[in-house]
């Protein structure tokens, strides 16, 4: 365990330099596991002779994503918005109910049970009712459906979080006369933190899907699901594919900036420091 | 005027469980007392009830001349518990200014004071650490360190060194009787070891179980300060049979009632 103490207060070039190289070697597999995946569906649509309109070859995936690229990420944009009020609106939802029961845990004990099975609903099957209450048309209807995908989750973890404080941090506090604000800023907020985010990417991931599906059920002309639906009804469906690689971009990169905040504000776990 | 005094304190944990019963107790300023006693006997609570970290069911309970509860506002206390209790999301120098924030030291202040309490411990050097990064031991001398950082009154310990090796144990031991010749301090320290007991304490209070109860109250006169010599001193060896001796005592006298209360049901 000392032996990788020192890493930590190493003169920062030397550090960020290692760090560079290490990062380097970690990704290599991966990577290498992209272009083995791209070039393989590449020469299995050639070799098997797949018809373009069942899979297109990631080449004409590309082509079409780079000739419609400003309407493409405009819809993506649109739809990310989306995804990102309804996130927003959840998960400050979900911790601020977390917080009320973890505070008062009789009332968590009514609610619990049924925030659990609520979790096992598949909410998604609400986005065409979701649609009727907001209209079909607006931003609400699918940041309305994001919003409860992304509660659940944050809120059964942010519970557990704020519940799993060992009581002796809180004895210990309580010897120091610390009172419940106190208490709840030192030893509640910072335990619970690395469930909340673990919490939130799940949900990250959650608010797209929901804010995409949302808009199969009909929405703005400028939408990406209106977009894959539409293309893919009129047979486009290499421009379907462009617009489906837009939508897990917009996914995978919300979900990296959740993991990248929960890194810098979590600098201090073990994990982390690996 | 005693730094800590117990009159008639005792209690019961739901309406069957008889944890402490009568405890008198008066601890002078700058002692060392030990509390030992088998499983049950209920030395933790009697350390928390001075901590007021529990209330007494009944009884009196001083701490330099106020009640447990306004010492505790008062910040009087240091307590250091069997973990280390440190908190993962602040380095080891966070941890120790931890009270003394709460304190409203200025940061200046706080510095200052971290920094000797870190050569206290002997862990210069080891500031900017996270607690994960340090040995068991070396985590128990950080909170050891900040339990010490705001000068308390009263130092209560449960059973600081239970979950280390034996050798980690008696280095603790000795530097802890170092810290404790150089702060002034009153310690209350809880044990289930006699030879700890003996070699750290100025007094040995022995506590027998069902109800816990004090059954006798060792002094212990070796000579200060104490060294590694001390534990092959022969008369180190008649206290520690001394205070064994009143242990079986204090379990054979809880036989003894027990049985006289399995002859008459009406106890």
């Amino acid at each position: 365990m000392s032996t990788t103490a020192p890493v930590a207060v190493q003169p920062v070039p030397r550090a960020l330099g290692k760090l560079v190289g290490r990062r380097v070697r970690d990704w290599a597999p991966a990577l290498l596991v992209l272009v083995l995946g791209l070039v393989g569906w590449q020469q299995a649509i050639r070799i098997f002779a797949i018809e373009d309109f069942l899979l297109p070859r990631p080449t004409v995936i590309a082509t079409t994503f780079w000739e419609g690229r400003d309407e493409l990420l405009r819809a993506g944009w649109f739809t990310f918005q989306e995804a990102l009020g309804g996130f927003a609106i959840g998960c400050g939802a979900a911790v601020a109910l977390a917080l009320l029961l973890a505070r008062w845990r009789g009332l968590g004990r009514a609610l619990m049970p049924y925030a659990i099975a609520a979790n096992a609903i598949p909410i998604i099957a609400f986005a065409p009712i979701t649609n009727a209450w907001f209209s079909p048309l607006t931003k609400s209807s699918k940041i309305a459906i994001a919003a409860v995908l992304c509660f659940f989750p944050v809120l059964v973890n942010a519970l557990r979080g704020l519940t799993s404080v060992r009581p002796a941090s809180i004895d210990l506090m309580r010897s120091y006369g610390a009172g419940e604000l106190a208490i709840f800023r030192q030893v509640r907020l910072p335990t619970a933190l690395p469930y909340i985010f673990t919490g939130m990417k799940v949900a990250s991931v959650l608010a797209m899907i929901g804010a995409v599906v949302g808009e199969y059920f009909g929405g703005s002309f400028e939408a990406l699901g209106v977009l894959i639906r539409s293309r893919a009804q009129i047979f486009a469906f290499a421009e379907a594919w462009a617009a489906i690689v837009v939508a897990s971009g917009f996914g995978i990169a919300f979900y990296l900036a959740i993991a990248l905040i929960e890194r810098v504000t979590l600098h201090w776990l073990p994990a982390a420091r690996e | 005027m005693s730094v800590v005094e117990l009159q008639g304190v005792s209690k019961s944990f739901g309406r069957d469980v008889t944890a402490l019963e009568g405890i008198e107790l008066k601890i002078e300023q700058g002692e060392f007392i030990s509390l030992i006693g088998p499983s049950g006997c209920g030395k933790s609570t009697l350390l928390r009830i001075m901590g007021d970290l529990v209330e007494p069911s009944s009884g009196r309970v001083v701490v330099n001349g106020k009640t447990a509860r306004q010492a505790r506002i008062d910040r009087e206390y240091g307590i250091v518990f069997q973990d280390a209790v440190l908190f993962d999301w602040r380095t080891v120098l966070r941890n120790i200014s931890l009270p003394l924030e709460l304190s409203g030291w200025d940061r200046r202040r706080r510095k200052g004071r971290v920094r000797e309490m870190l050569e206290l411990v002997e862990l210069t050097g080891f500031g900017d650490h996270y607690p994960w990064q340090l040995s068991g031991g070396m985590q128990q001398r950080v909170s050891i360190a900040r339990a010490l950082s705001f000068d308390p009154a009263l130092l209560l310990m449960d059973e600081p060194f239970g979950a280390l090796d034996e050798m980690t144990r008696e280095r603790l031991n000795l530097e802890l009787l170092q810290i404790w010749a150089r702060s002034a301090s009153t310690i209350v320290f809880v044990t289930h070891s006699i030879a700890e007991a003996v070699f750290l304490s100025t007094r040995v209070v022995v506590m027998s179980a069902r109800p816990g109860r004090i059954s006798d109250v060792v002094s212990i006169d070796l000579p200060q300060p104490r060294t590694g010599l001390t534990r092959e001193d022969p008369h180190f060896f008649e206290l520690v049979t001394e205070v064994r001796e009143a242990l079986h005592l204090g379990s054979d006298g809880e036989r003894g009632t027990a049985q006289a209360s399995a002859g008459d049901p009406a106890v």
